[in-house]
């Protein structure tokens, strides 16, 4: 079937068949409409094409995955959009597609603002002049809302947070996503796909309940062709403030995340401990990064985030070499 | 009323007595862990009990309890459950059974899930239990909702909620409370989980995600604490080897925690049958 687009979901009958738009798998399909129109492969969701437009004037974009829930993906993107944007020449924003649990607001410490609308657009919530936050979140009038949507309700939510949203020129795009390899993964990554996604950052926890259901993750990201930039493995170890011992809370009784990495061929980017102070910074909406710079987990924080960079600053300068 | 039974007559759910759900907003809080203690501690009291698991992205009871390698059969009333003990006394269904490879991502959008999860409630052949218990995938979407749809005519006793104590996790859980509200389903209770660690080494208990959030929640929304769980590395350890932690480590933390919330559990379920 060489009309089955490569980022279609599972069993996609092909956009040229009969089938085309008809299909149980079509259906929450964002080209659906399209296919059953029977336009065919050649015309796909005209918003690719203006997400695509739209994403010229942002230098990288990282998504933050990981198949299990709780293991700190928002956690990690709060503070990666912080690690970045302390340099103040760089432009950074964080986009929350977590639509059913959104985290962000809480965490960047802008609970109960609104979002805007300007001329071109959404404006995102700043919490500084180089660091924009879009998220469902800021779109409920009451923290006690739940957003009650099936997928295609969420996929237009998405495609809405990417196309009309005013982000400006952007160094960093960081996009929080929920657990799972569902509606919202197939979505982030079909918008994008015109834009160029410089690549996936997965987050674990190092017991073997959470790491299964990681591998499907890093499956999923060869299935849709979404490079991986490397594993993170959080809450790991955690040493008694008074005795300073260490227990392994969540024991890695198959390896941790150090011996998935090594199995599946994927980069570790490193370690980050338990830290108590980490969920209460989450909690108040500040940067654990700047409360308690000293400390090992902010210093693993730091290490990562510097090989991310280093990472996406590789990706640019291949770019420039092949043009 | 009369429609009801007729209903619950039809379904391979109608010799089932009580249907509880796990349900979270938040993800990683436990709600597997949960479900599969509860599971145990009923079996431990004498119940039949079956786990439904739908969680189709990242199915992990299978693994919780031992049963990763085993498959699901057919019958002339539908699949018949992996029966996890010799004893048969629990039975389980989850998405795990039907891949091929365990490490196979369920690439699937919503109507499919949706499609899977109303066979998983029509086609699996119980047979007689005490309790069915549905684990949940976190949020407030297309899983929830076709679950919650498709079990209303059997009239669940309704649902436990967990969270853990950090007020990022208790924002997602008030967002469920507004799920059961809607959906009108009733709210057994909520459960806080991870709510503090004791180090093994010096006894000094540390609140390593706060504490009290779920217990101040459960008092704003004026629905039933059942209890708090410590972290505890012996149950993480039980659950990564498939092990029963409520017949080896009577003497642990989250042992009274869990077998309190059992209790509660049983006595909401005497009311229903009275």
């Amino acid at each position: 079937m060489a009309d089955v687009p490569e980022n279609a979901p599972g069993n996609c009958p092909g956009s040229n068949s009969s089938e085309a738009g008809k299909g149980s798998a079509c259906q929450g399909c964002p080209n659906q409409s399209l296919c059953a129109s029977g336009a065919g492969s050649a015309a796909s969701d005209p918003a690719i094409e203006r997400i695509k437009e739209k994403m010229m004037s942002v230098k990288h974009k990282i998504l933050i995955l990981s198949g299990k829930g709780g293991v700190g993906k928002s956690t990690f993107s709060a503070h990666l959009a912080h690690g970045l944007a302390e340099d103040e020449t760089k432009q950074v924003a964080l986009l929350d597609v977590d639509i059913c649990g959104p985290s962000i607001p809480k965490m960047m410490g802008l609970e109960g603002e609104q979002v805007h609308q300007s001329g071109s657009g959404w404006s995102p919530v700043y919490v500084e002049d180089n660091l924009g936050v879009m998220s469902v979140g800021f779109l409920l009038s009451s923290p006690d809302d739940a957003v009650i949507w099936r997928g295609p309700k969420k996929n237009g939510m998405i495609k809405q947070f990417l196309r009309d949203v005013d982000w400006g020129d952007l160094d960093y795009l960081i996009v929080d996503t929920p657990p799972g390899t569902s509606d919202e993964h197939l979505s982030v990554v079909q918008y994008l796909s015109a834009a160029h996604i410089d690549g996936a950052v997965i987050i674990t926890t190092p017991q073997e309940v959470s790491l299964q259901d990681v591998r499907k993750e890093i499956n999923f990201c060869r299935k849709v062709k979404l490079p991986i930039i490397g594993v993170v493995e959080n809450m790991s170890g955690f040493i008694c403030p008074k005795c300073k011992n260490e227990s392994q809370i969540f024991p890695p009784t198959t390896g941790g995340a150090e011996k998935m990495c090594h199995d599946l061929k994927v980069p570790l980017l490193g370690k980050v401990p338990l830290d108590p102070r980490i969920g209460k910074s989450c909690d108040n909406g500040t940067s654990f990064l700047s409360e308690v710079p000293d400390s090992p987990s902010a210093t693993a924080y730091r290490n990562i985030i510097q090989r991310i960079q280093e990472h996406c600053d590789m990706l640019l300068r291949e770019n420039y070499q092949k043009q | 009323m009369h429609c009801v039974l007729f209903l619950s007559d039809q379904g391979n759910l109608s010799s089932v007595r009580h249907i509880v759900l796990v349900l979270s907003g938040k993800g990683g809080v436990g709600k597997s862990t949960i479900s599969t203690e509860l599971a145990l501690a009923l079996r431990h009291s004498g119940k039949r009990v079956g786990i439904l698991d739908v969680d189709l992205c990242g199915p992990s009871i299978p693994r919780m309890l031992s049963a990763q390698d085993k498959d699901v059969h057919q019958c002339d009333s539908g699949w018949v459950p992996v029966f996890v003990d010799q004893e048969k006394s629990i039975s389980l269904m989850s998405i795990g059974f039907l891949l091929e490879k365990p490490d196979d991502a369920v690439v699937w959008r919503g109507p499919k899930k949706n499609a899977l999860i109303k066979q998983f409630i029509n086609d699996v052949a119980w047979g007689d239990l005490d309790f069915l218990i549905v684990d949940t995938p976190p949020g407030t979407s297309d899983e929830h909702i076709s679950t919650v749809d498709s079990l209303r005519p059997f009239q669940p006793l309704g649902a436990i909620l967990v969270t853990t104590p950090q007020a990022v996790s208790v924002g997602d859980v008030r967002r469920e409370l507004t799920f059961c509200k809607k959906t009108g389903l009733r709210v057994i209770g909520i459960i806080e989980n991870m709510s503090g660690f004791v180090c093994p080494h010096c006894s000094e208990c540390t609140n390593i995600f706060s504490s009290g959030g779920g217990e101040e929640l459960a008092r704003h929304a004026e629905v039933p604490f059942l209890g708090c769980v410590p972290l505890d590395p012996q149950l993480s350890q039980s659950l990564e080897q498939g092990r029963d932690f409520i017949q080896e480590f009577p003497k642990s933390a989250a042992y009274p925690a869990i077998n309190h919330i059992t209790q509660q559990l049983l006595q909401q379920a005497e009311q229903q049958n009275s």
